[in-house]
């Protein structure tokens, strides 16, 4: 297990894919807004809870399909499904992976990106609670989503499609959570309700995606 | 015969109108492709009969 | 494809098409008994004036969109369980109906909403939700249509169908949450269940025996179809194989 964890993430590193580009484009997004909405910090302070999210959401999305699409490719899964090792472990592990690579950095780069969004210091240490409890669940759904279209070829804006409806959720709790604490109020209630939809999708949704997965290979 | 429908007339025609014209498509799809798959069906039974036979 | 897996099919066509004429003239009698008693002989609401006409179409499109994904849960549930090929096949024709129905129930309360609410989309939590109902229709959609077995993708839909569905009760307390937190202005109340009199009641409970008949009439047609489909498909290979 650990050793599949170990793989994932030297294969990570070492494709440069999803680390550096789910970063690169969380930066980009924070970026890009103030120059839309325009520079006023009041309205950037209003939006910045929300934005930061949604950046975090698609960058998270942006490295999906590499979850399972080369594994997929070159047959390690097929070879995965009889070993001693679970399935479903194999899955959890492989969302941990992804979650390392792409949910934590982001969670540590957020608090420079919310500053150039002019998001009240009293925010800060919330935006980065509410993304390291908030995205595992994005790794997990996500991991949930690509075993599902692993077998279709082109998947990737399919896989968007039925991700991104799932994210809600976890959206509208971790911004709250950034908006509340943003604004001094108190944050214990979307915080508990966002841990709690990590803690069930990790708890559950391994058991869907390994089925999903056994579902998508059986086909030969 | 018209009930008299006030300053409201164009949002309730259009909504009965668009429920009613969405309804209709989503029936007309169905039979449509109904009537195409049951002949294409008895198409492909007859050939299959026929090589068979 | 054995005898077993055709067995059933043919039964279920055997009965369906029994049944076919029944619910749809049943259908046809109460949307239309229900709709021209509505439209052309309810007074209008001192308040609302005539878009309480709206409420006939509305209200039946709006538990019918929910009532179909629910009835899509229990078809691929027990496909998982039961292996039927018929209830996967029926899910996957609940699915455009559903999506229809929540797009009339979307528009028609945009287009009530401009004149009671003073504009056309509120992020209220019943229209968030159900704009979120719609996006989880689309992705079921696209995925049976993305997958080339059959099989297979009745596997992977049932599955999806029942994450989606965890996931949109979620979404539908978490969008109440959000709004009773901070948008207090908008207290906006959809459910005239409390006030309606009735005068409006009884064309409007007519109708939603209407749109169920024609929630099971569409469904029934539509099963149909995709059983041949499914036979068309198998003579089809067969035929490539001799």
């Amino acid at each position: 297990m650990i050793a599949l964890l170990i793989r994932d993430l030297k294969l990570a590193f070492r494709s440069g894919g999803g680390f550096g580009l789910g970063l690169a484009f969380f930066l980009l997004v924070a970026v890009l807004v103030p120059l839309g909405v325009g520079p006023q910090g009041g309205t950037l302070a209003r939006i910045a809870p929300g934005i930061l999210w949604i950046g975090a959401l698609l960058a998270c999305l942006l490295s999906l399909d590499r979850i399972f699409a080369l594994d997929f490719e070159d047959g390690t899964l097929e070879i995965l499904i009889p070993s001693p090792l679970p399935l479903e472990g194999a899955v959890a592990v492989k969302a941990l992976a992804h979650w390392l690579t792409t949910g934590l950095p982001l969670a540590v780069a957020a608090p420079v990106l919310a500053v150039l969004l002019h998001l009240p210091a009293s925010g800060l240490p919330w935006l980065v609670a509410s993304l390291a409890i908030g995205t595992p669940a994005l790794s997990m759904i996500g991991a949930f989503g690509a075993a599902l279209t692993v077998g279709v070829k082109r998947g990737g804006l399919l896989l968007s499609l039925l991700v991104l409806p799932l994210y809600v959720p976890s959206l509208i709790f971790g911004a709250e959570v950034v908006r509340r604490g943003a604004e001094g109020m108190a944050v214990g209630t979307p915080l508990a309700f966002l841990a709690a939809i990590t803690l069930g999708s990790a708890a559950s949704l391994p058991f869907a995606a390994a089925a999903a997965l056994r579902m998508s290979l059986r086909q030969g | 015969m018209m009930p008299e429908l006030g300053k409201y007339a164009g949002v309730v025609l259009s909504s009965w109108g668009l429920s009613i014209g969405l309804i209709a498509a989503l029936l007309a799809l169905t039979l449509w492709r109904g009537r195409k798959i049951k002949r294409a069906l008895a198409e492909a039974e007859a050939r299959a009969a026929e090589a068979r036979r | 494809m054995s005898l077993w897996e055709y067995a059933n099919p043919k039964k279920f066509m055997q009965t369906s098409g029994a049944v076919l004429p029944w619910v749809a003239g049943l259908a046809a009698i109460c949307l239309g008994t229900g709709l021209i008693w509505g439209f052309f002989f309810t007074p209008d609401d001192y308040r609302q004036g005539s878009t309480v006409r709206i409420i006939y179409l509305h209200v039946p499109a709006a538990m019918m969109a929910i009532n179909a994904w629910a009835m899509m849960l229990v078809a691929s549930l027990i496909w998982l369980i039961r292996r039927h090929h018929v209830s996967a096949l029926a899910a996957r024709a609940a699915a455009p109906v559903g999506l229809t129905f929540t797009l009339i129930a979307l528009a028609t309360g945009a287009l009530w909403g401009a004149p009671m609410w003073g504009t056309w989309w509120e992020w209220d939590p019943r229209l968030t939700s159900f704009l979120i109902l719609a996006l989880f229709y689309l992705g079921y959609i696209a995925l049976w249509q993305a997958v080339e077995n059959p099989d297979t993708a009745a596997d992977l839909t049932s599955i999806l169908c029942m994450v989606g569905s965890v996931f949109a009760v979620l979404s539908r307390y978490a969008v109440n949450f959000w709004n009773q937190g901070l948008h207090q202005g908008a207290s906006l109340s959809l459910d005239q269940r409390e006030n309606i009199s009735n005068v409006f009641w009884l064309p409007l409970v007519i109708s939603i025996a209407g749109f169920v008949a024609l929630f099971v009439t569409l469904v029934l047609l539509r099963t149909r179809t995709e059983i041949r489909a499914r036979r068309l498909s198998a003579l089809i290979a067969r035929e490539r194989l001799a």
